[in-house]
């Protein structure tokens, strides 16, 4: 997945909440943890991030409440000033950009759904949708136009006359989507977006949000709870604990090896056989000669469940989308995930 | 002497706040009882001690005024304001101004404000709204409010403009907030009078000054309120705003503005209010309208049409303030999507088929246009009998004759003969000691610094007098009020149409209070005390009822579970509870008092008052300025004791 040009790049990136903070951060030694920071008044939002997105990418960031998550994507868009490290959208260190080059770029390349929705309270639905457009200058008519498109889309047509007040919060949500919808911008941060939807819309909205980074190549931010909701949709996921990002890999992997405690304590609970795919267990097989049916590299053990079982070959055979051969996956090895061995 | 330093702090740390108080107290005590042993400049300092600020004051303001041109200026601003004014006056009461088209009839603004009510509220507030105008029209005082209009439409909306712009940069900017933010503060206990005559002095006498003053006036809620309102925007709308790419101006204008609808109306609804108050008391310096008849009619003790002329200012008030407090809870309503232009405008639309109709009708019906002297249902004179018949009333006379004796010979006089007794010095430490037990070191040091500046100016005997009619006043309300508004209080029944009437007798401009204080107690001590005493319970009441209404009901439950009768309730959870709501009351009911006693001034008071009205006369603008800050320095150290106190309780009970 790592793009030579990632669209996103952090490096070191640092938020302290506090005054001065700045100036403490400059002086602070290597290696101080959370606690430390916080004895000394200031609190680590984030510590030390080191990411890169690449083009068309789909992250998901994760993590316990107040772990950081949304002032970190908030560091990305700039809407607040890191303390300290670089942030580069594109090649170019958004620090480094002045108000006009900024508002450029948001016009331009960058939109978020909020966690709580941030709707501006005396607009219409309709007028809410179409506050980007407006304030692109696009003219009355073609914004109405779009802004009715994406209302249609996620569901709220004939509401679309209505203040925030009189909308229940599933749909006030679906407003703050539309609005991201409606400039389909190339960078997307998504702030737990479907957190107040009931399960039909929400995996309509997930379908909908994988359909453009398909087909338009769009690169997602995306934070969420919800574990499914992660597997469904991300090509990578960053687990966060205290404003450090503690691991950033495909799903698989990090199931599969969790790179500290703390990831392999988040990831416990979670049914390994539905994460991981046979790709992942498939070892080269220099030469080794494979009989019978072969099995899918892109599905899930679970799925290939019955398979394992009435199976009684060793190695089975893998083969990617197109059909070729790319090695064999030890049965025993699968089964063990199956039965959460490991 | 570093050594000294801590010795001599640690030595105060190690007391506690309590005997530090007791310690001051007791010397401002010694101070009185050895009075004739006492140092001169105890006592009251000497007149070669005194500071010429009014002196100094003048020269400054000379400088501004001549020397840096700025008459000039002001005769330029005076101008545009002219232009402004001369355009309402032609069109409300038809002076003889361009546009030269008015006056508009009666009928066509009565029927336009009960539009306004109905839109903004319903059939009940058109009635109230085109009543108020169908009353003035036939009163036969149509011209006299159309006067009084005629400032308010200009001042109102200047005073918003001003005020907003000022809000945001406070907002923007904190330097400048801090900057402000005293001078505000200054601004709102500043006695009016204070207010009239710069403006008669930089702004030509008449409707110009009076409308000056009355924009200052009204410009320091306005600017708290937009600084308030903007700060509340919520952090996602306006982090939705940027990542929406709004520019500055389009932030301002699309996002926080619009999102701090709510506090701005409210300000609004200020500044119009403190527009209408002002307005009125404009009077004194020559601005005709209900004010200036009002004045007139009390000074001739002409009481029936003074109560006609009252009615006509509360309905205003009452009007006004119910308008634009339904404007800030009124949220925009949606149509279904294809609603013609039409529907979705429909009450603008009879509005203004509503206007063109009633000028029409006016060409060809007398009535309509105007109300003659002859057609007009005035009843003064009627009224008057039936005031005096009532006053009259053995039982009455015998009741406010008495009252009056009782009140002159055993309290106002020895209360007022007392404070003008004691020694400066022992005023001073008691009110640091005040200081000191509420506030430590800062507060009582602040405290001396303000009545130390009062005791320099040489106005220390008239401060006297003016503090003494505030407190005597302040302490009968809360005598009053209190046992009021907790009996209101405890009885959901009463506390609701209480509430309301203290809502609604805020609302009226100070003046209309001596209304009856003259009618009861002719003019007198008495009478002033007795106006400050209903002005000043109003607050009182209201917070007390407020306060009490707001304690949990878990709490209460609580203490009905714990068996605790009413009266245990009440003594133990309710007014504990209440008393950092109600400190506000007081703090209100003080503030309200040193307004009033100013007002009060021309009933014949010797108070600051007085001669700050007096001064109204030359153009002594130093002196004035002194008198000024006077009244405002003992108002501003009351407003930090009281505050602070009430603030520091509400803390310690871990209430907001
Ligand atoms: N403006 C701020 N000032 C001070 N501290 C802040 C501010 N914003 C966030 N924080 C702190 O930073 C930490 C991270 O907050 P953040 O909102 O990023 O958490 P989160 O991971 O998004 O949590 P949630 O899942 O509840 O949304 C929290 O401890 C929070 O208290
Ligand atoms: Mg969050």
């Amino acid at each position: 997945m790592n793009d030579i040009n990632p669209v996103i790049s952090c490096k070191s990136v640092w938020k302290l909440f506090g005054g001065n903070a700045e100036k403490y951060l400059a002086s602070m030694k290597k290696g101080q943890s959370f606690e430390q920071i916080r004895q000394a008044g200031y609190i680590a939002a984030v510590r030390d991030v080191s990411l890169d997105i690449a083009r068309g990418e789909m992250l998901v960031i994760m993590g316990l409440s107040g772990s950081g998550k949304s002032t970190l994507v908030r560091c990305l868009s700039r809407l607040i000033d890191i303390t300290g490290g670089e942030v580069k959208v594109d090649g170019q260190d958004i620090m480094d950009l002045n108000e006009r080059e900024l508002i450029d770029l948001r016009r331009k390349k960058m939109g978020m759904v909020f966690q709580s929705f941030g709707l501006l309270p005396h607009r219409t639905v309709l007028e809410n949708v179409a506050f980007p457009l407006e304030m692109r200058g696009q003219d009355r008519h073609d914004r109405r136009e779009r802004a009715m498109e994406v209302i249609k889309l996620v569901g709220l047509e004939g509401r679309e006359e209505y203040f925030p007040r009189e909308l229940s919060g599933g749909q006030q949500q679906r407003v703050g989507i539309a609005r991201s919808l409606a400039i389909e911008p190339d960078i997307w941060f998504l702030d737990e977006p479907f957190s107040a939807l009931d399960p039909l819309i929400r995996r309509e909205m997930q379908d909908e949000f994988l359909r453009l980074q398909e087909i338009l190549g769009k690169t997602i931010v995306f934070i969420t709870h919800d574990f499914d909701e992660a597997l469904r949709l991300a090509d990578r996921i960053a687990i966060m604990k205290d404003g450090a990002v503690e691991q950033c890999d495909t799903p698989d992997k990090i199931v599969l090896n969790p790179a500290t405690e703390y990831v392999a304590k988040f990831t416990e609970e979670i049914e390994k056989s539905r994460v991981i795919h046979a790709e992942v267990l498939t070892k080269p097989i220099n030469g080794y000669k494979l009989e019978g049916a072969s099995i899918s590299a892109d599905a899930t053990i679970l799925q290939l469940s019955r398979q394992l079982i009435g199976d009684n070959r060793d190695i089975l055979p893998v083969t990617n989308k197109d059909g070729v051969l790319i090695g064999g996956m030890n049965r025993q090895e699968a089964l063990n995930v199956l039965l959460g061995e490991n | 002497m570093a050594i000294v330093e801590t010795r001599l702090t640690g030595k105060i740390g190690s007391l506690t706040r309590l005997q530090i108080t007791q310690f001051l107290f007791g010397l401002a005590i010694i101070f009185a009882i050895i009075k004739p042993l006492l140092p001169e400049f105890l006592v009251r300092i000497p007149v070669e001690m005194i500071l010429p600020y009014d002196i100094w004051l003048q020269t400054l303001f000379d400088f501004i005024k001549d020397d840096l041109g700025l008459l000039t200026v002001t005769r330029g601003i005076s101008s545009v304001l002219e232009w402004f004014l001369d355009i309402t006056a032609n069109l409300l009461y038809g002076k003889r101004r361009w546009p030269n088209i008015g006056p508009v009839p009666w009928v066509a603004i009565a029927v336009v404000a009960a539009v306004i009510g109905f839109w903004l509220k319903g059939w009940k507030m058109a009635l109230l709204a085109g009543g108020t105008f169908v009353w003035v029209a036939l009163i036969g005082q149509w011209k006299l409010a159309m006067q009084t209009m005629s400032v308010i439409a200009v001042a109102a909306p200047m005073a918003f403009l001003i005020g907003l712009l000022l809000g945001i940069c406070a907002w923007k900017y904190p330097r400048f907030q801090r900057a402000i933010m005293p001078v505000l503060s200054i601004l709102q206990t500043l006695p009016f009078f204070t207010y009239l005559l710069p403006a008669v002095i930089f702004f030509k006498v008449g409707p110009t000054a009076g409308c000056i003053a009355t924009i200052i006036y009204a410009i320091p809620p306005m600017v708290l309120m937009t600084t308030l309102g903007l700060k509340k925007v919520s952090h996602e709308v306006v982090e939705a705003g940027h990542m929406s790419g709004s520019t500055r101006w389009q932030m301002l204008r699309y996002v926080y503005l619009p999102a701090a609808r709510t506090e701005i109306l409210v300000g609004v609804n200020q500044v119009i209010m403190l527009c209408l108050a002002m307005v009125v008391l404009t009077a004194f310096i020559g601005m005709p309208g209900l004010g200036a008849k009002l004045l007139s009619l009390m000074n001739s003790l002409k009481l029936g049409r003074s109560f006609e002329i009252g009615i006509t200012i509360v309905l205003i008030a009452v009007t006004l303030d119910r308008l634009s407090k339904a404007w800030v809870v009124k949220q925009p309503e949606h149509f279904e999507r294809g609603t013609s232009w039409f529907v979705r405008h429909k009450l603008l639309i009879i509005g203004i088929i509503a206007f063109i109709v009633s000028i029409i009708l006016a060409q060809f019906v007398q009535v309509a246009d105007h109300i003659t002297r002859k057609q007009d249902l005035s009843m003064g004179k009627d009224i008057d009998n039936v005031i005096r018949a009532i006053l009259a009333n053995d039982i009455i006379t015998g009741v406010t004759d008495w009252l009056r004796w009782f009140l002159i010979t055993w309290v106002l006089i020895p209360f007022r003969n007392a404070l003008l007794w004691l020694p400066t010095g022992s005023v001073i430490l008691a009110m640091a000691a005040f200081g000191y037990f509420v506030g430590g070191r800062k507060s009582a040091l602040l405290v001396v610094i303000f009545f130390g500046v009062i005791a320099l100016t040489g106005w220390w005997d008239r401060s006297m007098i003016t503090l003494y009619a505030v407190i005597s006043a302040v302490i009968l309300a809360t005598l009053i009020g209190i046992p009021l508004g907790i009996a209101a209080a405890r009885n959901p029944k009463w506390s609701e149409p209480i509430l309301l009437v203290c809502d609604t007798a805020q609302t009226f401009p100070s003046f209309i209070y001596l209304i009856p204080a003259i009618m009861l107690f002719s003019v007198n001590d008495v009478a002033v005390v007795f106006a400050i005493l209903i002005f000043a319970t109003v607050p009182l009441m209201r917070y007390t009822i407020e306060g009490i209404r707001a304690v949990p009901s878990e709490l209460l439950e609580a203490a009905d579970m714990a068996g605790a009768t009413r009266n245990q309730k009440l003594l133990k959870v309710q007014l504990p509870l209440a008393l950092p709501t109600m400190a506000v009351g007081f703090n209100q009911a003080i503030m309200f008092a040193f307004f009033m006693v100013i007002i009060a001034a021309f009933i014949g008071t010797q108070d600051l008052g007085q001669e700050l009205q007096k001064t109204l006369a030359g153009n002594n603008l130093g002196k004035n300025f002194v008198l000024g800050m006077c009244v405002s320095l003992m108002a501003l150290a009351f407003n930090h004791i009281i505050m602070r106190w009430s603030n520091d309780r509400r803390k310690a009970l871990g209430v907001g």
